[in-house]
């Protein structure tokens, strides 16, 4: 299957009487690894929240290939195979990590509300389910409660969680934030081997995995795109380098 | 990961039927064989208070377990619980009257079936309401409908049949098995049957995809939107289905008594099944189980003995909330770590200095209430005060020094050894986590 291409037109959010996301238009072309980059506080986790369906929009348009995705519950937009993370991790605490990602499976598995399947006699089910621990390295941490992970070990289980599904459209929210150098590297490689063959949008703040993952680059400052393009050309882009080593330097 | 280090993980083959039956089969051979432990053998007959005993225990366990699929696996308090339990039982004696007028023509085994199905009738109703919310508004939303109902109650004669309630027999003359069902045994029997189909239809549940979002969704409801999962469709499921087996209590409910009147939905039935599951523990699968049972014979058995075993109740309901919130099998769990690292026995002396000063706390504090509650209601009913076999004068200052001393000394007490009991089991988790 073809991974799809996403494109915000025009889009606008309000709280109240302030303007967060100021008439955004970005594309994200088909397959290709896509960073969202910008100072603190330009609006980068709002703009995942409105793709994602979490807040609705206040003007504009999001679509995914012909879709429209702007309007739509979370858990349709998660459907039509666009997955998300969060900055800050979101994970189901109380179950095991194996159930984490059983769960993260079961709808795309296409077991939808069935009350009527045994979980444990489901075996494609559960054999995907060990092969995305094994890939996640946390394969010996099944049983564990999900909320007695380590830092590093949430934030692998949150990149688990969020390309469990399939999904072709994945948005990581800064995924290697708070990680150690080497943890960094690991994050970086799992995230290069699971979104193979599909259209990756990230929020990052270490410049190295940008420039390392990324096809394409956009800068967002205040609510507004200041200069989309290949890294080269973002590098050496006066406009971002003052609005973003400026805010850096305040 | 390399093949040597996926062999060393605990292997996870699946358990044989027979080993995941056992606890079922040693259920239902206790539940079968309870009543015949309370045999008048000399006359020939049953108790009649212990069958009466164990059939409401029956009912209620049916009951604690689904609310507990709200409660403890959904993370949903709700105070309508009694209302699907309550207006199951209300169908269920129209199902008998109708079958006894030879209009219904089912057999009594499958009357409890109808009445969970009308259960899951009123839970699709009323869930469609409640469950458009979760967490806080959720709980209010089922306060008002509990008050609803039961305001409905006393005012639709036809259904409700006011304050009185409505009655029914339930020898309908139709039964699979060939029984009257005229004994209170037989009646035992069947609750006894429907007691491990519900019980073994929730422990299934829990185990499928919906049971298994439901504890997502408890979690962390806007994650499971993430993984694609609609919460409030979540929650609306699992309050139909819960209502289905709250509705089989009901239904076991009207067979026993043969009248339903407005207490079988009112609210205070729904703070039951809440004490019952957060005294049992609310989780693991099996706490509601031990707190429907240790509540119905409180209930049952303490009453007799007490003007105010009410009042113990609520204590003991305040001490697990405020000591224990993972209530009684949570406690028993909590013990695992330690078990496991061999370390069980050097508990017992902590065990033991808890539990003499336990004890004279409890001796005060029963004392103080008793000498309480005597001096206005029992004097009233012309009683003597008896605690522990010796007659009490509750106009004697020593009584009530001496209970008052129990109560407090032993409550200082209590607090040292409590605090001693603590380093000790905090010791005791960090050794068995360094094993």
């Amino acid at each position: 299957m073809n991974p799809p291409s996403l494109a915000l037109t025009d889009v606008t959010k309000n709280f109240g009487a302030t303007e967060i996301i100021r008439g955004v238009s970005m594309n994200v072309t088909a397959g290709e690894r896509h960073a969202l980059i910008g100072p603190n506080g330009a609006g980068k986790t709002t703009l995942f929240n409105l793709i994602s369906g979490r807040f609705p929009i206040t003007a504009g348009e999001i679509r995914l290939d012909a879709t429209r995705l702007d309007g739509l519950p979370p858990h349709r937009i998660t459907r039509l195979g666009l997955s998300r993370s969060f900055q800050i991790t979101s994970i189901f605490h109380r179950l095991s990590v194996y159930e984490n990602i059983r769960c993260s499976l079961l709808w795309s598995s296409g077991y939808r509300y069935s009350f009527w399947h045994p979980l444990g006699r489901q075996r494609a089910l559960n054999q995907e389910t060990e092969r995305l621990l094994e890939e996640l390295n946390l394969a010996e941490r099944r049983d564990l409660p999900a909320g007695l992970l380590s830092y590093a070990e949430q934030r692998a289980l949150e990149i688990g969680m969020t390309i469990a599904g399939g999904a072709s459209t994945i948005l990581l929210d800064e995924p290697t934030a708070g990680m150690s150098h080497s943890e960094t590297e690991y994050a970086v490689a799992l995230i290069r081997r699971v979104t193979q063959g599909k259209t990756l949008v990230m929020v990052e703040h270490d410049m190295r995995v940008v420039f390392d993952l990324a096809d394409t680059i956009t800068v967002l400052v205040y609510g507004k795109v200041i200069a989309s393009g290949p890294p080269a050309e973002i590098r050496s882009n006066r406009a971002v380098q003052e609005a973003y080593l400026g805010a850096l330097a305040a | 990961m390399s093949d040597a280090a996926v062999r060393a993980l605990p292997s996870r083959r699946p358990v044989s039927v027979a080993v995941r039956l056992w606890p079922w089969i040693v259920a239902l051979l206790i539940a079968v064989v309870l009543p015949w432990l309370f045999y008048d053998w000399q006359h020939g007959r049953h108790s009649g208070f212990m069958i009466s005993v164990f059939s409401q225990m029956g009912m209620m366990i049916i009951f604690a377990l689904s609310f507990n699929m709200l409660m403890g696996q959904a993370g949903l308090l709700s105070f309508c619980h009694s209302v699907l339990f309550g207006l199951a039982g209300y169908s269920t004696v129209h199902f008998l009257n109708a079958a006894g007028a030879g209009e219904l023509p089912v057999p009594m085994e499958l009357i409890p079936l109808l009445a969970g199905l009308s259960g899951f009738g009123f839970a699709v109703v009323f869930g469609y309401m409640a469950t458009k919310q979760r967490s806080t508004a959720f709980a209010m939303i089922t306060l008002g409908i509990v008050q609803l109902v039961t305001t409905a109650a006393t005012m639709f004669h036809s259904f409700f049949g006011g304050e009185g309630g409505v009655k029914t027999d339930r020898v309908i003359g139709n039964s699979l098995l060939g029984r009257e069902y005229g004994q209170a045994i037989e009646v035992y029997y069947l609750i006894v049957g429907w007691m491990m189909i519900a019980a073994i239809g929730m422990y299934f549940h829990a185990m499928t995809p919906l049971g298994r979002m439901a504890n997502a969704c408890r979690d962390n409801h806007e994650r499971a939107q993430f993984v694609g999962y609609d919460p409030r469709m979540v929650r609306f499921l699992q309050f139909a289905l819960s209502g289905f087996y709250a509705g089989i209590g009901g239904g076991l409910f009207a067979i026993t008594y043969e009248i339903v009147t407005f207490d079988a939905v009112a609210a205070p039935l729904a703070a039951n099944a809440l004490l019952m599951a957060y005294i049992g523990g609310a989780t693991t699968f099996f706490g509601p189980v031990l707190g429907a049972i240790l509540i119905t014979l409180l209930q049952s058995g303490v009453s007799l003995m007490s003007n105010s075993w009410l009042v113990y109740v609520g204590v003991l309901f305040i001490a697990m909330v405020t000591f224990a919130p993972t209530g009684l099998t949570g406690i028993v769990l909590e013990h695992a770590p330690i078990a496991r690292a061999g370390l069980l026995r050097r508990l017992t002396l902590p065990y033991l200095r808890i539990a003499v000063p336990g004890l004279i706390v409890l001796f005060g504090f029963v004392g103080v209430v008793e000498l309480l509650s005597f001096l206005t209601i029992g004097m009233a009913q012309g009683k003597r005060l008896a605690l522990f076999g010796v007659a009490l004068d509750i106009f004697s200052p020593l009584s009530w020094l001496v209970a008052f001393a129990c109560l407090l000394g032993g409550g200082l007490w209590l607090s040292i050894e409590a605090r001693y009991f603590k380093r000790v089991w905090d010791g005791l988790i960090e050794a068995s986590r360094s094993r």
